[in-house]
This record gives C-alpha cells, structure tokens and sequence, in this order.
C-alpha cells in the first residue's frame, strides 16, 4: 500500500531578503506559517508546488515542507523547519525578531 | 602586504560590474534562480536558512586595519552588526539582501578584497600558517608563495569548473599550524642543504571520506612551484569523478588511481608546463616579494612586561595562554581570542573589529591575521605594549585568555544559519565553553582541541579535533557522534568514533566526564589529552563516554 500523505505546506526564501515564505491558499507569500495553505491531497500539492515553483522572481527553492495540524495551525513536525521559522539560536534575529 | 596594481583593481572592478547586471536580471526575473546561482556562486553569495550569506575570502588570514575596518562597515551597514570568521579564514556576513550585494562588493574592492571562488568547484581561498611572518620557528614567509597561487588560480580559465572545490594551503614552518594535510594540496617550505624549496601533499581533506594528504614531493625546487601546482589540478581536472559528487574530490581520485599513477602523470605534465611558465612565474614572485618585506621593528624593552607578568595574576595567566614566540625576542605574536565564553565561537561585532584594526594600526605595524581556529593575531606586537593592549582588549570583551584550551572549540555555523546541517553546533559550543568556565578547570586542563561540526561535511574540523563531535538528524531529532584523538598538526591523525551518538541534552555531560576523567588518567600536567588518549588508546576514554557500558560489562 503506498504511504499515506502527509500534510504539508509549500515554502521557500523570498527572493530579495533570502526570508522564509509559505505560499498561501490566496497565492500571497506570507511570512507567518500560520497562514500557510495546508494541503492535504498529493494531487493538490503536487500542483500547488509546481504553480509556486514558477514563481521565480518572488521565491527560490520550493519545496514541500510536511506539518501536523494543532488547533487547525499548521506546526513543524521537524526541527530544521522549527528553526526556519523561528530563526538562529545563538541571537535574537530572523523571524523571532520580526513578530 | 599585498597592494594591487591596476591590473588587479580593473579585473575586480569588471567582475564586479559584471554580477551587478547579473543581479538586475535576476531581480527584474530575466534570469531564473537556476540560470542565477552558478552565477552568484562564482562571487561567494549563499543562500543559507534565513537569508543570503555573503562569504569574503581573507587570502592567507592577512589584514591591515584599514581592510579590517571596512569589514566592519560592511557589518554595520549590511548585516546585522557583526561578522563571521570562519575555519577557511574568511568571513561570512549572514544576513545581506540580494540587492544590497553589489554595494557591499564595491566597498571591498576600495580595500582589495573580494569574495570570488570562496564557492563553486574552483580553487578557494589560499590558506596560510596565521602567524606566518611572525613565527619563532619559521623557515620563510609562506604568503609570498600564497599571493602567487591566488593570483594564479583566480579566474584561472582552465580551473573554474573542476570536478569538485579545490582547498590549498601553505606553510613555512615545521610545526603545522595550517591544517596542511586536510588541504586537496599542502606545501610546505623546507631546507634541504641551505637551498629553500617546497614539500608537496596531495589529497587530503575532511567530509565524509576523511583523509590525510599524501607527499608526492619531498623536495619541489623554488623556480617549479607553479608549473607543478598547475600540474596536478589538470590531472586531477581530467581524472577526477565527475558522476558522483561524493567521489570527486583528488583525494578519492588519488585512493582510485593509487598513489604512483598519479605522481606519474603529474610529473608527465610537469615537464610539459614547466616549459611552458618559461620562468614568468619567478617574476611575479619576485614582485610579490617585496610586498612582504618585515615591518621596521623597534626595539622593544622588556622590563615593563615583565613587571606586569610578575605583579598581575589575570595578565600573568592571559600571557601564558595567547602569546606565542615571536622571532624577535622584544616582540610577541598576540591572539585574540573569539571565544568568549557562552559566544558564538568566530563572531566579531563592528565594535570590536574596530577595536582589533585600531590595536593593529597603533601598535601592531597595522597587520592582522585570520586564523582557521576562529582566532584574530596581531603577529607582531612589541613586548612593552602588552600590558596596555590587554587592558584595551578586555574592554572590548576580547580578553579571554583561553587559546588552545578547551572552551577554544571551533565550530560551523550549523543547522542555525546553515542549509546543509543536519544538527546545531554553535549551541553545543556555548554550553560547554559555559560549563568548564564554570568549573574554572580550563587551565588546569590544559591543550585540547575540541572541533564541532553540524553536518558529516566537517567545516567545523571535528575529524582533527582531539575531541570532535558531529551533529546528526538522528529520526527528527538531533544527536552528536563523539571522535576522538584527532590532530591538525604534524602529527595528523583522523580521530575514531567513540561509539553511539548523544542528544543534544546528553552531549555536554558526557563531553564533561570525558575530560574531567583525563585528568585522572593522565600521568601529569604535562600530558595533554591526546598524548595520553595514544599512550592509553579509547578504551578508558570510551568507559568515560559511555559508564552504562562498563557497568554492564562488570
């Protein structure tokens, strides 16, 4: 049986700040992974991908970044993408200075 | 130092010309991000976790205070207030925007610097022993033969699509302070019969196939250096892997084709370039040269740094740790220390590079240097200065007297700012430089080399770290592999896994049991952590790491 898909949302860096960005279910890039289209169907997100992807001069690097659903709020379910939005550890910079 | 000509500065000021319009483009979407990124590759532009990252190659680590300043208004300006020496000796801005590049190219052009081929499958940034020109030990300058190869691997038409990145350093003394034999290629200046000329490595490196370089050369005279050099980059242009990313660099090519064949076709080559360089090489040299001539040194006298050392315990013990032997006797090879403990290993704020350019240029004949340990030197400091410049260093948070010892730990930016990372070193760092600053045990300790990487690329050196940790996605979730009786030196040697990996709340303890466990195994003070990690083996060393183990065992 093929493996059951998994949630996921589309990001990438914008292309002028290198700034994490989660493409939206209203085609905005936002900055916030709560606002992030969450696709449920690998059909769906294979397109999704595919529209964000030609997308070149706004983002570099799609790609599909799998999340679990907390109150209906997409999270990370692995570090790398929980330091993407959050930012780095050693100083306050990135997006944990910009909320 | 190296001043450029006008051929220098017109190359320069071209490419930079050059990538401005390609950055248009890439901005006004006339350029895709595939057709864009060899592009910004070849002038050192990443695009990392959070933002781009600008990486500025440090040729051979030497800086005057005017090119160390303007790194910091690049940090200033651009960036986020500080700056990022790394174990190449560059530095890395983390937080530029891609169309504010261009500007922070031009500004370090005004100071003849640059940041091409610090990425992409080129020859990189030329490294040097940090201390060259100053050192005690030192059989010649190595920076005049440095400058030569930068000059000639840059843009070198031939060399910029090789099957993989190529890393050189070089050395002039006996004892390694270079990493020679981690380099693609080492040379190192030896005497031979009161005639100078070069002892040639090849095929070292670290990443996932660690390996230490191997001679093909015991003796290179001076006059063959570039014709040799050129040699075998088109051997290895021409044998190196090109299907598999993971075997193409020489020394994978140089384990493939064995050690004979290769030194057979480049000395093959050799005949046929060495008469093509006709003996031009020698002239640049030559030219070169007199850039490096010593400083003026005055006469320095003793008497007051000595008083100091007797009367002031604190000075006493920051001597004792980040002086090191200076040719002359009056003077005094100072390095600074960017390992403040719980810092980020590397960092420097505009402050502070501030500070460094202006100790540099009162006192230090205006030279800098970089080196591959995340260190800055002032190499020529006369002796009855130091007491004024440790006050001056300390004010500005650079007074930490810990060079060589274990909260001096080398680590790559990791999964904090880095896309290839699989774990976070930079936190690893600050908790144990914390702890055993804590425990006020460092001195005790003594030598010891921890290195940290965040991924099995090994930028943070751990395979030559008496102590080396990596950092792993272990399952989502990240976890250090132990190494240990690693060496840099010339006694090189790869360190060996201890064993299973730690998480991320397990590695400083175990990292604590490890050293403070030497100490009862050590025959004396004077025995460092690696000298008795080879008298005794691991196998005391792995019952530290791992007591559940030896209990089980019992």
């Amino acid at each position: 049986m093929p493996r059951q898909f998994t949630p996921k949302v589309v990001t990438a860096n914008a292309l002028l700040e290198g700034d994490v960005i989660y493409l939206t279910a209203d085609d905005r890039w936002s900055r916030d992974l709560a606002e992030a289209e969450v696709l449920t169907d690998e059909a769906v997100a294979d397109l999704r991908l595919l529209d964000a992807s030609s997308r070149h001069a706004e983002a570099v690097g799609a790609y599909l970044a799998d999340v679990r659903l907390k109150a209906g709020v997409p999270q990370p379910t692995h570090f790398r993408e929980e330091f993407r939005r959050t930012g780095p550890s050693n100083y306050f910079h990135g997006k944990q200075a910009a909320r | 130092m190296y001043r450029y000509n006008d051929f220098d500065r017109a190359f320069l000021a071209e490419r930079n010309r050059q990538f401005r319009t390609q950055v248009e483009r890439r901005i006004q979407g006339a350029l895709t991000e595939d057709e864009f990124r060899p592009l910004r590759l070849m002038n050192g532009v990443y695009l990392q976790l959070h933002a781009y990252m600008l990486r500025v190659a440090i040729p051979y680590g030497t800086l005057r205070s005017a090119q160390m300043r303007q790194l910091a208004l690049l940090a200033e300006k651009w960036d986020k207030g500080y700056g990022h020496f790394t174990t190449r000796q560059n530095i890395q801005y983390n937080w530029p925007k891609l169309n504010e590049i261009p500007d922070m190219l031009e500004a370090l052009a005004e100071v003849d610097l640059h940041s091409i081929q610090t990425s992409g499958n080129t020859i990189r940034n030329v490294t040097a022993d940090h201390f060259a020109g100053a050192a005690a030990d030192e059989i010649a300058d190595p920076r005049p033969v440095a400058e030569l190869i930068r000059q000639w691997s840059t843009d070198h038409p031939e060399f910029q699509f090789l099957p993989r990145k190529f890393k050189i350093a070089v050395s002039g003394a006996p004892n390694d302070r270079a990493v020679l034999k981690s380099h693609d290629i080492a040379v190192e200046i030896v005497e031979r019969d009161g005639e100078q000329g070069y002892r040639i490595f090849v095929g070292g490196g670290l990443g996932r196939t660690p390996m230490l370089a191997r001679e093909v050369r015991a003796f290179l005279p001076r006059a063959d250096l570039l014709p040799y050099l050129e040699a075998i980059v088109s051997v290895y242009n021409q044998l190196g892997r090109r299907d598999n990313k993971f075997k193409a660099r020489i020394k994978i090519t140089l384990h493939e084709n064995g050690l004979e064949t290769i030194r057979d076709r480049i000395e093959e080559r050799f005949t046929v370039y060495k008469a093509q360089f006709g003996g031009i090489d020698q002239q640049v040299l030559a030219e070169i040269e007199t850039h490096f001539a010593p400083p003026a040194f005055r006469d320095a006298s003793t008497g007051t740094f000595e008083a100091a050392y007797g009367n002031d315990p604190v000075f006493r013990s920051w001597v004792d740790t980040n002086i090191a032997a200076h040719r002359r006797a009056d003077h005094a090879i100072v390095s600074i220390s960017l390992k403040a403990h719980g810092k980020t290993p590397g960092d420097a704020s505009a402050a502070q590079m501030r500070v460094m350019a202006d100790l540099a240029e009162t006192w230090g004949y205006d030279e800098l240097r970089i080196s591959h340990e995340q260190n800055v030197i002032l190499p020529h400091v006369p002796k009855d200065v130091l007491p004024q410049l440790y006050q001056a260093l300390k004010t500005a948070g650079l007074g930490t007297a810990n060079i060589g010892l274990v909260s001096d730990i080398i680590a790559c930016p990791g999964m904090d700012y880095c896309t290839l990372a699989t774990a976070r070193s930079i936190p690893i760092a600050q908790q144990i430089a914390t702890r055993f600053d804590q425990l006020k045990l460092e001195h005790e300790i003594g030598d010891l080399k921890i290195k940290i990487s965040g991924c099995i690329n090994a930028c943070g050196h751990h395979h030559v770290g008496h102590i080396g940790i990596l950092g792993l996605d272990r399952a989502g979730v990240e976890n250090y592999q132990v190494t240990l009786g690693g060496d840099g030196t010339q006694t090189a040697s790869i360190g060996t896994r201890a064993g299973p990996g730690f998480s991320a709340d397990e590695i400083v303890p175990a990292i604590e049991r490890l050293v403070l466990g030497y100490l009862d195994l050590r025959e004396g003070p004077e025995e460092t952590f690696l000298a008795a990690y080879r008298r005794l083996g691991a196998a005391p060393f792995k019952a530290l790491l791992y007591p559940e183990a030896r209990e089980k065992a019992a």
